[in-house]
């Protein structure tokens, strides 16, 4: 959540409009809208095969969705519909406003290139040609992501997992997105390095105010990041609302059934 | 500043043949600006319910629950986000954290969430911590490692952190020895002395004897059941 | 003179390099595919660079053909003889009378001028490639002007050895759009990219030819605080004495004792037949 942000006359990050991806006759997702204003985390949970990772990848601009508007606030120009956008406008904020942290940390990382020219990659894509600079914004990034700047001139290939995470989250967030989209952060780490990382990620978001759209199965997951939440079943989006509510009341059959499935600990 | 108009609550349970069980109707109360009411009932009679619905983790089934000049049971998410991190706290009777974040940071948060700065947040959740006897060398710990009366304290801690204009107190109390019940209390009374509107759960009779000004039955608050 | 048809290629097949050579000339630094013949001889021998000297000659032409600077080596000598086969054109090895030059990995000491064509053999021409190997992907990142990972190789080298440590096939970008790889020449030569001579340069496994109009502008990419330095071995050729050219190492005993000479042979014996004599080298004025 960013500190203090006038509430009222605010305009959204971002507006997703009736977005609907079909594969054939196969719902992916169908008409899905939501607004999500600055600083806002959202959370979208469903079962493997509920569309939430087809939405998050359409919204991302990974795949062209089939019908709807992903409307983003941009810098220059303000609201634009990321969709019918040129492919290097849409690229350029791919590699500057937006942020995508994927599953697998190979899939986000550059497992060839060392951990230093993986965070500097997207600098350098926006124009840094300072050596110094960049190395300097490289170490000060793995600093923040916990991981020792003596490991800078090493591959990721010889980080573990949650290190490789930690990797492609500074990578990502190095140029100061306003948005991110997650897919599954935490999926395939342990625990207790799933821990780390939720933390990690929860005071990033707050320092650097940013808004996230998280795509999990673990509820505990967005109880801990996410303001609000979306539950997906079967392409739809079938409740809405505060993480808090929609967790500890939940009004959708679907949602009660996910809510009272959750192993307590 | 907080104010309920024929609120009710009901569950309705999708997996157990839609069964739709009502738990409260026609709930009307009030609570202003350094007021503190107390809540009583048995155990069961929806007290807990009560302040969810005003805090927004349970939706009303109608009426209107306004905290300050919003509705609760009408709000969008960032709407109800910036009423809890702007006017209305809530010390529950469980502490939720995130692993690994120190007990000094669990309760600074609220503070660093308004924008007050690192260093200020920090001296007041050190003299929070240490009015409620948690040992300094416990500051830089998880509270998830802590005992349940610790944890409560720290909870309590983080409630009083930043000076909420509504506040909703959980049995603040609840299993606390003497000297630290006596702490809770006169931070409830200086909150009140600052015009926080106070909305309590205390089964402690002497507690709630000593704070409130007034209490609110809620099992009247009971769905009639046809005899 | 041969049966075959003149240069080799029939009419048709020079007709579309032509195309293509004229397209890259149109798009300096852009890598036009071309349907690359089968040449006789193997990939790696220059087919690329044979096509498109094949395309370019004329029978009025002069050829010289180098590689790594030197007229007297296997793959200069075996590409000058299939042409004085297959085309008949006149041979020479003096730079400055030569109207077309097939190289491979140098650009000549001697100056070249506006009637000159340099073509080079080109082994990789996506210079993007070992960072991404997706075809798919560096058309599109040439295409949208994305250049940031060409830095990361860089940044990789500074990373790893202290400076960059790229020394051949040096990233250029052209007229301030294209980047481009100049080929494995030293990165020595770089700065003689900007020339008067057109240079094409053809890659007949990877089928693409790409050209640099006379006088492009040609910068070779690098940080501001470890700007490009166009280096060679800090000695004088041992022959001719040159402080200003490209230099080979040869070991010339096994008690450690070596020598440095001019990678370009015919700029060595030019000097060296003006009078300049090196550490080792003998006033013999020989002549080409």
């Amino acid at each position: 959540m960013g500190a203090q942000m006038k509430e009222q006359d605010m305009t959204p990050l971002l507006q997703v409009n009736g977005l609907t991806k079909m594969y054939g006759p196969r719902i992916g997702c169908k008409d899905v809208n939501f607004d999500l204003y600055p600083g806002e985390v959202m959370g979208i949970v469903g079962e493997s095969g509920s569309g939430k990772s087809t939405l998050l990848n359409a919204m991302a601009g990974h795949h062209a969705p089939d019908r709807g508007e992903v409307v983003f606030d941009t810098r220059t120009d303000g609201p634009v519909d990321t969709l019918t956008m040129s492919e290097p406008e849409r690229r350029m904020l791919g590699r500057t406003d937006w942020a995508f942290v994927h599953q697998h940390a190979r899939d986000g990382l550059r497992m060839s290139v060392s951990a230093g020219g993986n965070i500097g990659e997207r600098l350098m894509a926006v124009g840094g040609r300072h050596y110094g600079e960049i190395r300097e914004q490289a170490a000060d990034w793995l600093g923040r992501v916990e991981i020792s700047d003596t490991r800078i001139d090493d591959r990721p290939s010889a980080f573990s997992g949650g290190m490789q995470q930690r990797l492609q989250i500074a990578r990502n967030l190095v140029t100061g997105p306003r948005l991110v989209f997650m897919d599954e952060p935490t999926g395939g780490l342990d625990v207790s390095v799933q821990a780390r990382l939720l933390d990690l990620l929860r005071s990033l978001v707050r320092e650097m105010g940013l808004s996230a759209i998280i795509v999990t199965h673990d509820l505990a997951v967005v109880r801990l990041l996410a303001d609000r939440l979306m539950v997906m079943k079967d392409g739809y989006v079938v409740e809405s609302g505060l993480t808090d509510q929609v967790l500890d009341d939940p009004q959708h059959a679907y949602t009660q059934l996910l809510v009272s499935s959750v192993l307590q600990v | 500043m907080i104010e309920l108009e024929n609120v009710s609550k009901s569950f309705t349970l999708h997996n157990q043949g839609s069964a739709v069980i009502p738990v409260m109707e026609q709930v009307n109360l009030r609570v202003n600006a350094g007021e503190c009411v107390g809540l009583v009932g048995a155990s069961g009679a929806g007290k807990s319910t009560l302040m969810r619905l005003i805090y927004g983790n349970y939706l009303a089934a109608s009426g209107r629950v306004m905290v300050g000049d919003l509705d609760v049971a009408q709000a969008e998410p960032r709407q109800i986000i910036a009423l809890r991190r702007e006017t209305l706290g809530y010390v529950s009777q469980f502490l939720r954290v995130v692993p690994r974040v120190a007990a000094l940071d669990v309760v600074a948060e609220p503070l660093l969430a308004v924008g007050t700065d690192q260093v200020k947040a920090r001296d007041k959740a050190a003299s929070l911590l240490a009015e409620l006897n948690i040992p300094e060398r416990l500051w830089s710990l998880s509270p998830t490692t802590f005992s349940g009366g610790e944890q409560q304290r720290v909870n309590i801690a983080r409630g009083f952190a930043y000076d909420y204009p509504a506040l909703l107190l959980d049995e603040p109390t609840a299993s606390l020895d003497a000297k630290n019940r006596a702490t809770v209390l006169r931070l409830v009374e200086g909150a009140k002395a600052r015009g926080t509107a106070i909305i309590g759960i205390f089964h402690d009779e002497a507690a709630r004897d000593q704070v409130c000004d007034s209490f609110v039955d809620v099992s009247a608050f009971s769905p009639r059941v046809a005899a | 003179m041969s049966d075959y048809n003149f240069a080799y290629l029939d009419e048709q097949t020079k007709r579309m390099i032509r195309r293509a050579i004229l397209k890259g000339l149109a798009v300096p630094g852009y890598q036009v595919p071309f349907a690359s013949r089968e040449m006789p001889m193997p990939y790696g021998w220059g087919t690329g660079g044979v096509q498109v000297s094949a395309a370019t000659l004329t029978p009025e032409d002069t050829l010289k053909v180098i590689d790594q600077g030197a007229d007297d080596t296997t793959n200069a000598v075996s590409i000058r003889k299939f042409f004085e086969r297959t085309a008949g054109v006149a041979t020479t090895e003096e730079t400055t009378k030569a109207s077309v030059i097939q190289t491979r990995h140098r650009i000549p000491e001697a100056e070249l001028t506006e009637d000159q064509i340099l073509v080079y053999q080109v082994p990789i021409p996506e210079p993007l490639r070992f960072l991404e190997p997706r075809e798919t992907e560096t058309r599109k990142m040439h295409s949208l002007e994305e250049y940031g990972l060409m830095h990361v190789k860089l940044y990789e080298d500074i990373s790893q050895h202290g400076d960059i440590a790229t020394s051949y096939a040096y990233p250029v970008k052209v007229e301030d759009r294209y980047v481009m790889d100049p080929s494995p020449i030293p990165k020595f030569d770089n700065p003689k990219l900007e020339m008067a001579a057109i240079q094409l340069f053809g890659a007949g496994r990877e089928q693409r030819i790409y050209a640099v109009p006379p006088y492009t502008k040609v910068v070779s990419l690098d940080f501001e605080d470890y700007p490009f330095e166009a280096t060679k071995a800090d000695h004088p050729c041992d022959l001719c004495g040159s402080e200003h050219s490209y230099l080979d190492e040869v070991i010339l005993d096994d008690a450690g004792n070596r020598m440095f000479v001019c990678s370009d042979t015919d700029y060595c014996r030019t000097r060296r037949a003006e009078g300049h004599v090196g550490r080792l080298g003998e006033s013999e004025g020989e002549a080409a």
